[in-house]
């Protein structure tokens, strides 16, 4: 009876939004894609220009999304796992300060954080001119930060790819180690040949500097990126701390004590006894932090930050009033990355799950 | 016996170290700051890094800052401008609802606390009532209250509602909402039927997986669709709807972990007694999971409290949104920091609050295991 009601109200809306969207002219369909469009995207990994289809639209968005969120996952692993570390510190000023940093991030809502960083740090920075040199040649303005590039010449084109094939295959190779085969270990000696490989397609270094008005050379990055990106991190690492805590409590102490007594420095204890076991309790709760953040990468859209929700649901739908496929489309894509984050890191899980316990 | 309480007693001993006051804070000192080599390194350096952040934030919000005088004229000093915040706090609390009619508000803040109190207390002995009365008559009295229009109350549009009212408006309401709901679906999902337990499953791990914010969205430009034409909905029920089937999701999991806390015994024992399953899941099985979960329905307020700001991206003026329109004011301009900061602080002060009492209530409950 119940599924007949369901099934009952499900037709009902189907009908209703058909009657609806004859009446308004609009048919469903996902043709529009490939249309030319008629947007900048100020902020891009791929080629982009006003005019190209909607589809690459699209691509450029989902890679935008992709980019802020792998560099949040990262930033807010690391930091998170420092607070949470700081936070069973000996020292009762790291460890109050620890506390404080996660109560006070925890609770201000995560869409105040980003605009204060956006609005409240990154505009009031002085103009290109007064440009705060960092160390390291990059410069920090109202315009985001600006880091060296390095400019590739002819070679780079088969040296930088090889490079890169070179890095991804170690971790690979760094497995067989453990079956005894001498060529686990010996992989690492890739890592040396991969950045004698980059630095061979290296013309020169492409250093930012001001000039008139703006900075030339070197790499942009926008300050909605560093702003959402600031956002993201902090609070995740806020949430990951308390994980990390957990998971390091949640070892017996007698694992402790045992490597203490064997003669282990506190720092091996740490890093080869503790962080090991506690990783295992970590991975399901830090899941679904990664999809937290993933997910709270769309707040962009509050810093036109040119990811999936800003363009779809903002310049997209205006300019096609296509609501239904935009939104189709954007919760598809979410939920297409976020199963597929979830499904990596359940693999991930059963590898190190302890086994026959 | 005796020797291992002496020994016990040994570690209690030396934190009551014998001596003068000085002399144990300087034991205190010794112990928790200086000392190794390293703590005392770590110590220096956390002491400089904070005098490099303290003495000028406390500088810019304490020493230097003005409150004082109507307009922003009588800020001169580098320090922030709190006569900002103080001239547009009615703003900030009631959005651009009448001033005359503050005291409505006023009111159903107070029968919220009213409300809220004997539900939320320690030595209540019969709660149901009073979560009946929270969930039933205290939304009707304080729509009429709010909204008004009959029975001597000017109405007021709801477009005109706003600030932090709203935001704990509507959490109230999505927590009134989705937490029968989210019951639902967790039983649902526990179901022995494959299509109830499916259909609960994808229900909630679809809601899940999208953003909060497509969520809203959705509600705001979506929902007309499915409506008959001349039906319209105000658009405050309609992201209040959203945010409720959203949350109901996030509800339902958490009320499945209280389920899942209930020993199977419990359940096995009323069945032999020969209760029907409604009257097992009624009268035992939920009122024991319940119990459990109070601590995670906080949570989940809390994160639906921040979350209410998400509301300013589709348009409706919660606190960041009110926040956002003063900062536009050409009377008020220049000061993001201020109004950033204030607002983070209202959210910081309500959700500490809350999380605290959860994470009391969490204790009393592991204790009383």
């Amino acid at each position: 009876m119940l599924l007949a009601a369901l099934v009952a109200l499900i037709c009902y809306l189907g009908s209703m939004a058909a009657t609806n969207m004859s009446r308004r002219h609009t048919g469903f369909g996902f043709g529009f894609l490939a249309e030319s469009s008629n947007f900048d995207i100020p902020f891009r990994l791929i080629p982009w220009s006003v005019g190209d289809t909607y589809a690459r639209a699209l691509l450029v968005c989902v890679l935008n999304t992709l980019l802020v969120s792998a560099m949040s996952i990262v930033a807010a692993t690391l930091l998170g796992l420092l607070v949470g570390i700081m936070r069973l510190s000996a020292n009762w000023l790291v460890r109050n300060i620890a506390l404080g940093f996660i109560e006070l991030v925890r609770n201000t809502p995560q869409l105040v954080q980003i605009i204060f960083w956006y609005v409240a740090v990154l505009q009031t920075l002085p103009g290109p001119r007064q440009s705060i040199s960092l160390p390291g040649g990059a410069l920090l303005n109202v315009r985001g930060f600006f880091l060296p590039a390095f400019a590739a010449n002819d070679r780079a084109d088969i040296l930088w790819p090889l490079a890169l094939v070179m890095v991804l295959a170690v971790p690979f190779a760094w497995r067989l180690r453990t079956r005894d085969l001498p060529l686990g270990a010996r992989s690492l000696s890739l890592l040396p040949v991969a950045a004698v490989c980059f630095a061979a397609g290296i013309d020169h270094l492409d250093w930012p500097e001001p000039r008139g008005f703006n900075i030339a050379g070197g790499v942009q990055v926008v300050p909605e990126l560093v702003a959402l990106w600031a956002g993201l991190s902090i609070y995740g690492a806020a949430f990951i701390a308390e994980i990390v805590r957990a998971a390091i409590l949640s070892v017996h102490l007698g694992q402790r004590e045992a490597a203490l007594s064997l003669g282990l420095k506190p720092r091996q204890v740490l890093s080869k006894i503790i962080l090991p076991q506690a990783l295992r309790v970590m991975i399901p709760p830090m899941t679904s932090q990664y999809l937290n953040i993933i997910k709270s990468s769309s707040l962009g859209a509050a810093v036109a930050y040119p990811e999936l929700f800003q363009i779809f649901a903002g310049t997209v739908l205006q300019q096609t009033a296509r609501e239904t496929e935009s939104m189709v489309i954007l919760m598809a894509i979410f939920l297409s990355i976020n199963l597929a984050t979830s499904a990596l890191m359940n693999w991930y899980n059963r590898r190190v799950a302890l086994v026959g316990r | 016996m005796s020797g291992a309480t002496a020994e016990q007693r040994l570690p209690l001993q030396r934190s009551f170290a014998p001596g003068t006051p000085g002399a144990r804070a300087l034991e205190w000192l010794k112990r928790n700051l200086f000392g190794s080599l390293f703590n005392t390194l770590l110590s220096l350096v956390v002491l400089a890094f904070a005098m490099l952040i303290v003495p000028p934030f406390l500088r810019w919000a304490v020493t230097h800052a003005t409150i004082s005088g109507v307009t922003r004229a009588a800020c001169t000093g580098d320090g922030a401008c709190w006569t900002f915040i103080r001239m547009r706090l009615p703003l900030f609390i009631y959005g651009r609802y009448p001033a005359s009619e503050y005291w409505r508000v006023n009111l159903a803040f107070a029968l919220l606390v009213a409300f809220c109190v004997p539900v939320l207390r320690e030595q209540t002995r019969h709660r149901v009532p009073f979560v009946i009365l929270l969930f039933t008559v205290f939304p009707a009295l304080v729509t009429w209250l709010l909204s008004g229009g009959f029975l001597g109350l000017v109405f007021v549009d709801t477009n005109l509602w706003g600030g932090l009212m709203l935001g704990v408006l509507i959490s109230f309401v999505t927590v009134a909402g989705s937490l029968p709901l989210g019951i639902l679906l967790a039983f649902g999902r526990r179901s022995q039927l494959p299509v109830v337990r499916t259909l609960s499953v994808c229900y909630i791990e679809l809601w899940r997986g999208v953003p909060l914010l497509t969520v809203l969205f959705m509600s705001a430009v979506l929902l007309p669709l499915f409506l008959p034409q001349g039906v319209s909905v105000d658009r405050l029920v309609r992201a209040m709807v959203a945010l409720v089937l959203f949350n109901a999701a996030y509800m339902a999991e958490v009320v499945r972990g209280g389920l899942q806390g209930v020993e199977p015994g419990q359940e096995e024992a009323a069945a032999s007694l020969g209760l029907h399953w409604w009257h097992v899941q009624a009268f035992i099985v939920l009122p024991q999971a319940l119990r459990i979960i109070v601590p995670g329905i906080i949570n989940t307020v809390v994160d639906l409290f921040k979350d209410t700001t998400l509301l300013t991206i589709i348009g409706l003026f919660d606190l960041l949104g009110t926040v956002e329109q003063a900062l536009k004011d050409p009377a008020w301009l220049g000061f993001a920091k201020e109004g950033y900061v204030f607002s983070a602080l209202v959210f910081f002060v309500c959700c500490y609050a809350m999380s605290a009492y959860g994470r009391s209530m969490e204790r009393r409950l592991a204790a009383g295991r």
